[in-house]
């Protein structure tokens, strides 16, 4: 019976991602359904120092250079053959742009089954149970990981960082990755993010404006708003993706996370690539018309209103006094 | 140069979810199916390369009800060849199942470059890029927001969080992960829609049985508890405002 857990650790540029810790914490509670160990997998060159606070058992790393920069082949050859030794009960990798296609390739080559965006795991009687996040966080989906060797990949929101950190350095194992072949990508250089006119992760209060501001014209009610109370106006994927404000100013999973004093998000439903930016703002406020936006979740305070409605008035009353 | 973009329909989020009375699938009843918006991103990257290049590009789908109308307006905006996939969707049909099914059918298209949205709302066991690169044992790039095409290779622009991206090389063939087209996926006026349902045609081909294994069994399905954190604020418009503005002050923001 299986029943070690392999953490794929994320880490981009000498930084461990925070969904790597979160992964652990969910690890660590697995592990004691399997009563197995938490394993550690990190891959990379020169990066071993990052291994120091993983809350893991063991942590095996993979030193090579070709291993410097992440490409999907290079970890899905390397986890394909750590996984047929080690024989885990599970592989928990990130629902990011890192782990969600080393998930997806290892599940066609090694025919593994896999589940995506699970948010928690719940462990009875050595059965796990997984709970994703689908539609847009708006659905729940339940079941069981599938038998003998599941890969997983996973959203925030179910775990906390510090969960998945120790004080105590884990023992750490050093492994030469197999000899790869066929290898078609290469980087060519990073593009450093754009810099705009404001860094968005530095400003007290944003105005965020999402989907249901519905024309580029509109924004306007935003940076009014913006402009009367002292905020910096941001968005979300769509609004970004359409060309109506800068990258600069997108905020989410693709984006900056970022942490104000107040969020206050207009027409924003609060999927979660977008909510997985904004969980470090100290106040959420939403303005939805949809009153089960998944948004008001998160927020802690909400208003079921039309922005149209609302945001010129609130400008206006903000301006008068 | 021929490209292969794959285009699947999903729920439109804007619509309000139901389970039905299984407990584990969503209520089709009234759902309302658009484009997987990023699909949509894929054409339009497909189309544009297409511009540039002169590329061949074909739009193959599964056969789910609006499936018509995706690949026409794809036709109105350029695509050259329409597939649709032809099989039993009633009962759901997961990604393996769909990538086990258009592996074979994307090997005879002989593509330069496969595009699909690097993923759906929908997905519970993967993503259909990179299980189809897996099956079909080509290399895989998601999150791509850019591509360049030059003879025999292609240099994607990948996302990373924060804003960060990576311009990396590869070889083609190739299957990339769309997150967003180099320019917004293109308006095309009913009209064109019309007159490309005159003049285009939709192969059909046969999915066969579905081989759905290695996908998870779903045993519930429901919607989270709505509004648990949030205190509503109600009342007038006027009330609401002013509610907001002394929220902003007791929060030192104004």
């Amino acid at each position: 019976m299986n029943k070690d857990i392999l953490v794929v650790i994320e880490h981009i540029r000498g930084e461990v991602a925070d969904i790597s810790y979160m992964m652990i914490a969910a690890a660590r509670q697995l592990a004691e359904t399997t009563e197995g160990e938490v394993l550690a997998v990190l891959m990379g060159s020169g990066v071993e120092n990052l291994a120091g606070n993983l809350a893991a058992d063991k942590v095996i790393y993979f030193e090579d250079p070709q291993l410097a920069d992440f490409t999907s082949s290079t970890y899905q050859q390397t986890l394909e053959i750590l996984i047929s030794e080690v024989n885990p009960r599970a592989v928990i990798l990130g629902h990011t742009s890192i782990g969600m296609e080393v998930a997806s390739l290892l599940s066609a080559k090694s025919d593994l089954p896999l589940v995506s965006t699970c948010l928690s795991f719940s462990g009875e009687n050595g059965l796990i149970k997984f709970t994703s996040q689908l539609y847009g966080g708006k659905i729940l989906a339940e079941g069981l990981i599938p038998e003998p060797i599941a890969l997983l990949t996973m959203v925030p929101g179910g775990y906390k960082p510090e969960d998945g950190q120790s004080s105590t350095p884990p023992l750490v194992t050093t492994a030469a990755p197999p000899q790869f072949t066929d290898l078609q990508i290469s980087i060519k250089q990073y593009i450093e993010p754009e810099t705009g006119d404001v860094d968005i992760t530095l400003q007290p209060l944003l105005i965020a404006v999402g989907r249901g501001i519905q024309l580029e014209d509109n924004i306007e009610i935003a940076e009014e708003l913006a402009e009367a109370i002292g905020g910096v106006v941001c968005a979300s994927r769509p609004v970004v993706d359409q060309g109506w404000l800068p990258t600069s100013r997108l905020v989410g999973k693709s984006g900056y996370r970022v942490k104000p004093k107040v969020y206050l998000a207009l027409g924003i439903s609060g999927a979660p690539e977008h909510t997985e930016g904004i969980a470090g703002s100290e106040t959420i406020i939403a303005i939805n018309t949809d009153p089960a936006a998944p948004i008001f979740n998160i927020a802690k305070y909400g208003v079921v209103e039309d922005i149209f409605d609302l945001v010129p008035l609130l400008t206006e009353k903000i301006e008068e006094s | 140069m021929n490209i292969v973009v794959l285009a699947k329909l999903v729920p439109d989020l804007v619509e309000e979810l139901e389970i039905d009375d299984s407990g584990i699938a969503l209520d089709m009843t009234w759902l309302r199916l658009i484009i997987n918006e990023l699909d949509d991103h894929a054409i339009e990257e497909a189309i544009l390369l297409k511009e540039r290049t002169g590329a061949n590009v074909t739009v193959l789908a599964p056969d789910i009800e609006g499936v018509d109308d995706i690949l026409f307006t794809a036709a109105a905006k350029g695509a050259d060849r329409l597939i649709k996939i032809v099989g039993d969707y009633e009962s759901g049909v997961n990604n393996l199942g769909l990538a086990r099914v258009l592996t074979p059918v994307i090997k005879d298209l002989q593509p330069d470059l496969i595009l699909a949205g690097v993923e759906a709302h929908e997905d519970l066991d993967g993503s259909i890029g990179p299980l189809l690169a897996g099956y079909l044992d080509l290399p895989f790039i998601g999150y791509v927001a850019s591509i360049e095409l030059e003879e025999g290779k292609a240099t994607a622009t990948k996302e990373y969080p924060g804003g960060l991206s990576a311009e990396m090389e590869v070889a083609l063939p190739v299957v990339l992960g769309i997150q967003v087209a180099d320019e917004p996926p293109r308006y095309v006026a009913v009209s064109k829609v019309r007159q490309a349902m005159k003049t285009a045609e939709i192969e059909e081909l046969e999915a066969g049985d579905f081989d759905l294994s290695g996908g998870p069994t779903i045993d519930r399905m429901y919607q989270p508890e709505v509004g648990e954190s949030a205190t509503i604020i109600d009342g007038s418009l006027d009330d609401i405002a002013d509610s907001l503005i002394g929220i902003f002050k007791e929060l030192g923001v104004q």
